[in-house]
């Protein structure tokens, strides 16, 4: 049997009387490329918070690397990278040391960070500016190092919450490569997304509305079931029905 | 431990890289310590008279000398009736009307006694009321002397009634200068100012620009990360308050009478103390403004009723129990003590009970409060 690195049952996140989400069950497995969309504010946020043990579930189940998203909390932490929507880099330390920082904490030690980074830097190209402070980096620069950064501990899964938003294009396909060549390597990648052509990169696509999660299936079975040429169709298909006005 | 490290360095880092506070952390104490005690001084000089003198006697010019020259009164104006005076106390001119009737030299003669009498303008209270005291230690002397004048040939037996006066010695600071009084104090705002504020400021910016949020999502421990934080402020208010007993010594040739090594385990306790409570606001605010409201509220009370401005004796009990429930209470009562009566660990072994009770509630509340999962 596949092993499954992220598996949802029924899993709820309730805020009041209103229900950001709304049992959603899903299942990821290892080495995935798992698209997670929806419309702003059906809840993906939410939901990847939960799976990242930032936030408590109202109700369901939910394992991620298999831990359980109630009681083992920090053990996920220590298996998953994230990245978030805001740029959660420090701005004011270099880009060595942001790595050394994120690096450190996950229990890296200091003479594989210190190969592993230069090897990084390299790679992004970014060996002149290893040095200068991570503000002033153009934001595609920015968000590459952020992803290089929440997968430099090899975590089993990472998650990522638009991570191209505000990105140009050339910039977008160079992060889409980063994220294959983290698959390649065996990472199960967990991404959330407005832009339809980055769906179609996704292994597997998921699309929430209003808190549920509508269909689920690959980009071209989801084509196919729905009689359109682009994903583009098949979002606006599903989204348009949506109650919750985006925000 | 290696996580520590890896946090303390990044917080060193960046506490070192930010110039402007750092500037602030060390140009602060410097300044205050030699602004503040200048400016804020409760003696009160020149309280502003008006001389309304209705009587143009020998007498009347006599009490007039010598209430201007006893140093503390200055005579701004001479009007001719009590109305005219008060247009002064109006204008803000004047502080204090002083009336001498008709007829004050020929009564004071004749009768032995007289009234005048005082007005003073009750806005500015303290400088009012210590003006009127004043006028009255110096109207009681110049009776002295007219009764020596007068009385002493007839009736000298009751001369001996008024011979008996007060003499008051300020102990451990014997001049009752302002600045002894003062200048420790200060010591204690800038530890608190960097307790309170600069913590909480601290953490709460991380929340704004999103990376507490990536924090939580390691694997660092909330002790890591609270320590984390700690450390790195309590070193530099360490720094700070050894900075701040430099330019006591070098300015104001202020050094402690106590031992030092007593009161920086005060200084050290205190700041833990305040950094708990910066971590506690930390937890509530989501915003460095939320923060920089509730850490300015809770100094406010914390600074006026610490008995830094007025003493904690002339507050009402309920104020007084509330100012005994404010670490600053107890640490200005004791950095005073310390610095100028020179108490020794037996003087002062129950304040550092309160604070160490203060330092463990306020941190543990706040550790308590901090959340790495919502």
């Amino acid at each position: 049997m596949e092993n499954k690195a992220i598996v949802c049952k029924d899993l709820t996140k309730q805020f009041g009387d209103f229900k950001a989400v709304d049992k959603i069950s899903f299942e990821v497995s290892e080495g995935e490329i798992f698209g997670f969309l929806g419309a702003n504010g059906a809840g993906k946020t939410t939901a990847m918070r939960i799976l990242c043990g930032l936030s408590y579930p109202t109700s369901g189940e939910a394992k991620v690397a298999g831990f359980d998203v109630y009681k083992e909390q920090e053990k996920i932490k220590k298996n998953i990278g994230y990245m978030s929507q805001k740029f959660s880099l420090y701005d004011n330390l270099t880009i060595l040391e942001n790595i050394e920082f994120y690096g450190g904490v996950y229990g890296v030690s200091r003479p594989e960070i210190k190969e592993r980074s230069a090897e990084l830097v390299k790679t992004l190209g970014l060996e002149k500016e290893a040095k200068k402070l991570v503000g002033g980096l153009p934001l595609g620069w920015k968000q590459k190092l952020a992803f290089s950064v929440a997968v430099f501990h090899r975590p089993k899964i990472v998650f990522l919450d638009e991570p191209t938003g505000g990105v140009d294009p050339i910039t977008r396909r160079q992060f889409w490569d980063m994220i294959y060549e983290a698959s390649a390597n065996g990472i199960t990648v967990f991404v959330t997304t407005h832009y339809m052509d980055e769906a179609e990169y996704c292994n597997r696509i998921s699309i929430m509305v209003d808190g549920r999660v509508e269909a689920i299936d690959s980009p071209t079975a989801l084509k196919e079931r729905f009689n359109v040429a682009s994903m583009d169709e098949v979002f606006y298909e599903l989204a348009r029905n949506a109650k919750r006005t985006s925000d | 431990m290696k996580v520590l490290r890896f946090i303390l360095q990044k917080e060193f880092r960046q506490i070192f890289r930010d110039k402007t506070i750092l500037a602030m952390m060390f140009a602060m104490p410097i300044i205050q310590l030699i602004i503040l005690p200048l400016a804020a001084n409760f003696e009160v000089k020149n309280v502003n008279v008006v001389y309304v003198d209705h009587d143009h006697s020998s007498y009347s010019q006599k009490l007039i000398n010598k209430i201007g020259s006893s140093g503390y009164f200055q005579i701004v104006a001479t009007p001719s009736s009590y109305l005219k005076g008060l247009e002064f106390i109006e204008k803000g001119e004047a502080d204090l009307i002083l009336e001498i009737p008709s007829g004050f030299e020929r009564n004071l003669v004749r009768e032995g006694s007289q009234k005048v009498n005082i007005a003073a303008d009750a806005i500015n209270g303290t400088k009012s009321n210590i003006g009127y005291a004043y006028l009255n230690v110096v109207l009681a002397d110049f009776n002295r002397d007219l009764d020596i004048q007068f009385k002493l040939p007839k009736q000298a037996p009751t001369l001996s009634s008024s011979l008996i006066t007060i003499s008051s010695t300020n102990w451990y600071n014997p001049r009752a200068e302002y600045k002894y009084y003062m200048v420790p104090g200060i010591l204690v705002l800038l530890l608190t100012l960097i307790g309170g504020f600069i913590t909480a400021l601290n953490i709460v910016r991380e929340k704004e620009i999103g990376t507490i949020e990536q924090i939580n999502v390691t694997p660092i421990q909330k002790w890591q990360f609270i320590l984390g934080k700690l450390i790195p402020f309590w070193i530099v208010g360490m720094i700070v308050f050894t900075v701040g007993l430099t330019v006591m010594y070098l300015v104001y040739g202020i050094f402690p009478k106590g031992s030092l090594a007593v009161l920086y385990l005060f200084a050290a306790i205190y700041l833990i103390a305040l950094l708990g409570m910066g971590l506690l606001i930390s937890t509530f605010a989501d915003t460095q403004l939320q923060a920089m409201f509730i850490a300015f509220f809770f100094m406010m009370i914390f600074m006026l009723m610490s008995g830094f401005f007025t003493s904690t004796d002339s507050m009402p009990d309920w104020a007084r129990a509330i100012s005994e429930f404010t670490p600053v209470t107890h640490f200005i009562k004791v950095v005073r003590l310390i610095v100028l009566k020179g108490s020794g660990m037996k003087e002062v072994g129950k304040e550092l009970l309160y604070l160490i009770i203060f330092a463990i509630v306020l941190n543990a509340l706040a550790i308590y409060n901090y959340r790495k999962t919502s």
